[in-house]
């Protein structure tokens, strides 16, 4: 399945781009599987992704914890816990 | 009235303050944030998602609302390159009672440093470029909001 995937702060630095169209290996449940896959597709994605603890994301603009299942997603983002305020 | 923004342009304190209290209300809550210049910093970065940042804060908004009675309720937040001093975060609650629009700005600035879509970005003068961490002690504050 072909989706987006938008990278911010320094998962995007890490990443090198901000946003990707990936297509997905059909086996991928969740996101835990999706950092593990990005993290063992390249040199960036395993810099990003070492620590999946560290990540966070929204699957179609919703935040979602690790176990969140992919299946209908159309677009991920990834990012460190936020900062604001 | 609930007025949300998320804006590269510096936040006008006294101008937000007059919008917000055309209504004239009973009891009116500020929270006013602005860049610490420790250490030396001389540029801090916000980075913000182009839909979710704002629609994390009017979530928060209306959750203030329901759970309050709040007759106006301002939230800006500033994004992108500020200097030590900017403001870069407004929080404005009111109601007609104090308690009320007091909790609800403590809610609103406790809750956006956990659920909303910003990072901060920190530039020093000797150059060094680091990423803030997110603070423990900011997830347990917010999480006394959880009900």
């Amino acid at each position: 399945m072909a989706l987006t995937i938008s990278y911010f702060a320094w998962v995007r630095e890490q990443m090198g781009v901000a946003e990707e169209v990936v297509e997905l290996p059909v086996e991928l449940a969740d996101l835990t599987a999706l950092l593990a896959w990005l993290a063992a597709r390249d040199g960036r994605g395993a810099l990003a992704f070492a620590e999946p603890q560290r990540i966070r994301a929204a699957i179609d603009g919703v935040m979602m914890g690790p176990r969140a299942p992919l299946v209908g997603a159309r677009e991920i983002a990834l990012f460190p816990p936020v900062t604001g305020g | 009235m609930i007025r949300v923004a998320v804006q590269a342009a510096a936040i006008d304190v006294g101008a937000e303050l007059d919008l917000h209290d055309a209504g004239g209300h009973g009891a009116s809550a500020s929270f006013v944030g602005r860049v610490r210049g420790d250490g030396g910093l001389v540029e801090l970065f916000l980075e913000h998602h182009p839909v979710m940042t704002e629609a994390g804060l009017g979530d928060l908004a209306h959750a203030a609302a329901d759970r309050w009675q709040l007759g106006a309720l301002t939230l800006i937040h500033r994004v992108e390159a500020m200097a030590p001093g900017d403001t870069i975060v407004l929080v404005l609650a009111s109601s007609p009672h104090r308690s009320e629009a007091l909790a609800a700005c403590e809610f609103l600035i406790d809750r956006l440093k956990t659920d909303v879509m910003l990072w901060k970005r920190e530039t020093f003068g000797d150059g060094r470029v680091t990423w803030v961490e997110a603070r423990e002690g900011d997830a347990v504050r917010a999480e006394r909001w959880a009900r």
